[in-house]
């Protein structure tokens, strides 16, 4: 079988030991790669704190990676939330796990704390904890200089090493593991960075094969709208979408009072490429290069993070949402939930943050600062809690919600009341059908068939994070084209059905783990304001607000796909 | 889910795919919908939806002609007996579909392991099973595009057999079956009333683009899916969204900036770019790209025997007409060899331009009446030079 390099590295920070070990067979065929890998090695430590000596911290590859499959540069890190206690992983891009692979591994398990900060450099087969004690309270950029460029580099900043709840881990100094905190985790281990360099190339069972897949998916993407079009992902990033969704009414504003923002413009796809100048980079072969970079080095930002540091904080100053992009970047923190703060505490304090009061808050949040910094750094769930109003938090398991108001989309909605990492529109990114149109277009502001729709891609991204691959992609291309690929690279016979039952797995298992720490039905809801408030309707477009009885019979619709017999009883009222 | 599904129902009688009593149509939320009970050789299908991880399930017994076309391509296509599938060459195949694997039993497991791998499977003798991984939209597209495409591969691989070998009275008599089951559905009768003059406002202009849309699927120009339709006024190009049916584009037309201000054209059709440069070219503001069937045969009609075949599609070197009509390569979308360059250049000189293996781009000034002309005339031209062929190869009238 190929694909894998079939021997991973184990790290125990308190004992400062390394150990190459085989890669478990049956990890490898029951649970792909990537997130897969890391929620199948949390398993049995759920119950732990994200802080704990036994908590690991999982950095894992998937089978494509490295390969010639397109947007097969990904890794996933999985550990336990600090700020939703949920199990948690982030698909993160860069070169950082095509290097993992090509120095010979398929993951990294880590656990323990470490005496001192260090550094876990890998070179090949060397592997070897450094003292990092001199980059102590580094910004990331600054940190990440120790290396030179033929090393991938996975560093936290300041705010990590702080344990903000929502702090981000940064690879490659652009990609960010952003969202859930698993950059507290490697602080409260006191590790630093990852560091790794590889160049053994990756074996692949039928390379013809794999060619001529790689040709089917490349013919689909190119003949993709919001991926190589003239106004898709690859020529603006994902800030293509602030225009899609303002059309759509449904940008979340001023802490979700409002679903229309006049000042979008300001930050659209259009505006920031033209005023920086912007050009393209991207992960570790990856055809689509989404990410964009300005003349200056600017580095422009993603749609959740102009979205929330504009309209979500009534802000339309440019300058002042890139540098609070770069802030976050650099201290190493996640912005949809640094925005989210932001906001929520915005509402509580009834005024809106100016520009520049934003930026002094990222810093003051990062240095966890005595008063209000230290107070946002737990995240807006718990500082809305800690002032009486948890209704001022829009989140979902603590986790706040990225710019897609639910109020425009119902499966959305309920995607976002299901997820297994809380308030999340990447587990089964319903804006793929109810805003793009892909791989069909659904009726956004209804919740029939939505049930099955937010299982079936639900078990899909499962396997498209732990192959592991680029979500971006799925608008274009399906399993069906990336079975194709991953039995080509593999040797091995996949199909589409044979992975959604991967896929379905890794989802259970998740769930699982989350009713293992206590989370229940209860979990699965949204933030009344969406039940109650209406959006900003306008243009033939009436933004109502979600009817709760239908809501809840989606959801109960969900449970009963899913089989999960607790929950149904549980919001039914029979437990 | 039950109103869904007898929609596209109506929508696969209409396009003379099959009879509704003829189809059975899943469709599941957390309840699973069918539109009629099945019957004792049908029970297998519940057990593949079962089986799978869809949303929806279809099977159809097809109607004439697309079923004595599926039992001839059954009969005589080499590659199901070496693959156990076949490989149309049309534009929609290679781009969406790859292949489409043949059955030989109707058996739950073949018929699971087949839609595990295309979104569509031949089940010989029976019909065609499909399915949606979302909606019941997506089986019937399914369906639809798989009989599209079965269409042109018959009748683009008769006319190389009739000229290769001499046809056997079967065959022929075949081939006359399909060709008269399929008259209805070929464009005729006079052009239609469609809304003349410039159209300044957005409200006249979302009107004429769904007027001419459901025009041009009424006349079987197109399926339903197949096609876009742009009008270029007041600095912006309006155009149909992707994935959108021509028939039903109330709500399903983008408004872009032509000078790419805006990024909402991002759920436009996938030839955006096209229908720009085509404007660009020629100045004409209403276009319109469809699929008709005999033009896309006829594009594909090629007897050249010295040149890479696979890359036809792609980058053909010739300069190649049926009837006067320009043919070009040129791939879906964006890219190097994408239609977006060839096309244009092509509408330069004539008003209308096949391209090979996809479908046929026509363009007219203020309104839609001469592109909607030009594309069936193209359609009829591509008819007539078919059936001209067909009659040179065999020596006797069809």
């Amino acid at each position: 079988m190929s694909g894998y390099t079939f021997r991973s590295i184990h790290v125990d920070l308190t004992a400062s030991t390394v150990e190459i070990v085989p890669t478990p067979e049956s990890l490898r065929d029951e649970y792909l790669g990537g997130r897969g890998f890391g929620v199948s090695l949390l398993a049995d430590f759920m119950s732990w704190s994200y802080n704990s000596h036994e908590m690991p911290i999982i950095f894992a590859t998937g089978p494509l990676v490295g390969t010639a499959s397109p947007t097969s540069g990904r890794m996933s890190v999985v550990s336990r939330s600090p700020l939703t206690g949920t199990i948690f992983d982030c698909s993160v891009g860069g070169r950082f796990g095509t290097m993992l692979k090509r120095a010979g591994y398929d993951y990294i398990r880590i656990v323990g704390i470490a005496e001192r900060l260090v550094v876990l450099e890998i070179d090949g087969n060397a592997v070897a904890l450094r003292d990092a004690g001199s980059l102590a309270m580094l910004t990331v950029s600054a940190a990440a200089q120790m290396y030179s460029s033929e090393w991938s580099t996975a560093f936290i900043g300041p705010a990590g090493e702080r344990q903000v709840r929502y702090a981000s881990i940064i690879a490659d100094r652009h990609y960010a593991a952003g969202r859930g905190g698993l950059g507290a985790v490697m602080g409260a281990k006191r590790l630093k960075a990852i560091a790794v360099r590889g160049t053994a190339p990756v074996q692949v069972a039928d390379a013809e094969t794999l060619t001529s897949a790689r040709e089917d998916i490349m013919r689909l993407l190119r003949s993709s709208q919001a991926v190589f079009g003239e106004f898709g992902l690859s020529e603006f990033g994902t800030a293509a979408l602030v225009d899609v969704i303002h059309a759509r009414r449904m940008e979340p504003t001023e802490n979700f009072r409002k679903t229309v923002f006049a000042g979008a413009g300001a930050y659209s796809g259009y505006a920031m490429k033209t005023r920086y100048r912007a050009h393209k980079t991207g992960c570790s072969g990856c055809p689509v290069l989404c990410k964009k970079i300005g003349e200056a080095r600017e580095v422009i930002p993603e749609y959740e993070t102009v979205s929330h540091f504009g309209a979500l904080n009534a802000n339309s100053d440019l300058e002042s949402i890139i540098e609070a992009n770069s802030l976050c970047n650099e201290l190493g923190m996640d912005t949809i939930t640094a925005a989210a703060t932001i906001a929520c505490y915005a509402e509580h304090q009834d005024r809106t943050i100016p520009p520049d009061e934003m930026l002094q808050l990222l810093r003051e949040i990062a240095e966890r600062r005595a008063g209000r910094g230290n107070e946002l750094a737990e995240g807006s769930l718990r500082y809305a809690l800690s002032q009486g109003h948890p209704e001022l938090s829009m989140s979902v398991k603590g986790l706040e919600l990225p710019a897609y108001d639910p109020r425009g989309a119902y499966g959305t909605a309920l995607a976002y009341a299901t997820s297994n990492r809380g308030g999340c529109h990447l587990r089964a990114y319903p804006i793929s059908h109810e805003v793009l149109r892909r791989p069909v277009a659904t009726d956004r502001f209804s919740f029939e068939g939505k049930a099955r729709i937010v299982k079936i891609a639900e078990d899909l991204n499962a396997v498209v994070d732990s192959l592991t691959a680029c979500k971006f992609v799925f608008f274009a291309v399906s399993l069906e084209e990336y079975a194709r690929v991953l039995s080509a690279v593999t040797g091995r016979h996949y199909d589409v059905q044979s992975l959604f039952r991967i896929g379905e797995r890794i989802w259970n298992a998740e769930r699982r783990m989350n009713r293992a720490t206590g989370f229940s039905s209860i979990d699965d809801d949204l933030p009344l304001r969406f039940f109650t408030e209406q959006g900003s309707s306008g243009a033939f477009v009436e933004i109502r607000p979600i009817d709760r009885t239908e809501f809840l019979r989606a959801r109960a619709n969900y449970y009963r796909i899913r089989g999960y017999a607790e929950e149904l009883a549980e919001s039914q009222g029979v437990r | 889910m039950e109103k869904s599904v007898r929609k596209y129902l109506g929508k696969i009688e209409a396009q003379g795919l099959s009879h509704r009593d003829d189809v059975v149509f899943f469709a599941r939320d957390a309840d699973v919908y069918c539109n009629r009970a099945l019957r004792e050789d049908e029970q297998e299908l519940q057990t593949v939806l079962e089986a799978m991880n869809v949303s929806s399930l279809l099977f159809a017994r097809l109607a004439d002609p697309y079923w004595t076309i599926v039992e001839q391509i059954a009969l005589r296509d080499e590659a199901i007996t070496a693959e156990g599938r076949i490989f149309p060459r049309d534009a929609e195949t290679r781009t969406f579909l790859h292949d489409i694997p043949v059955l030989e039993r109707f058996s739950a497991e073949d018929i699971a392991a087949a839609l595990s791998r295309r979104k569509a499977a031949i089940i010989r003798g029976r019909g065609i099973v499909t399915y949606g991984s979302m909606t019941p939209e997506q089986s019937y597209i399914m369906l639809s595009s798989a009989c599209f495409t079965v269409f042109v591969k018959y009748f683009s691989d008769a006319l190389r057999r009739f000229r290769k070998t001499v046809a056997d009275e079967e065959d022929l008599a075949a081939f006359r079956r399909i060709w008269h089951a399929s008259e209805p559905f070929l464009p005729g009768g006079e052009i239609p009333l469609l809304q003349t003059g410039t159209a300044n406002d957005d409200e006249t202009v979302l009107a004429m683009m769904a007027e001419a849309g459901r025009a041009v699927v009424a006349r079987h120009l197109v399926d339903s899916f197949f096609g876009n339709i742009s009008y270029v006024a007041n600095d912006c190009i309006y155009i149909s969204q992707t994935g959108s049916s021509l028939d039903e584009l109330e709500g399903c037309i983008d408004r872009v900036p032509f000078a790419g201000t805006s990024s909402a054209g991002m759920t436009a059709s996938s030839e955006l770019s096209a229908h720009k440069n085509i404007f660009r070219a020629t100045g004409l503001n209403a276009i319109l790209h469809g699929h008709p069937k005999f033009a896309i045969i006829m594009s594909m009609d090629c007897e050249r025997t010295d040149c890479d075949r696979e890359l036809c599609y792609k980058a053909c070197p010739e300069n190649r007409f049926v009837h006067g009509i320009p043919i070009v390569s040129g791939e879906i979308g964006t890219g190097a060899t994408a239609l977006m360059h060839t096309a244009p250049e092509a509408l330069r000189k004539d008003r209308s331009v096949i391209v090979y293996g996809h479908g046929v781009f026509t363009a007219g000034r203020k309104d839609f009446r001469n592109a909607f002309a030009e594309l069936q005339k193209v359609e009829r031209t591509c008819f007539a030079a078919y059936r001209e062929e067909v009659e040179k190869a065999t020596g006797c009238r069809i």
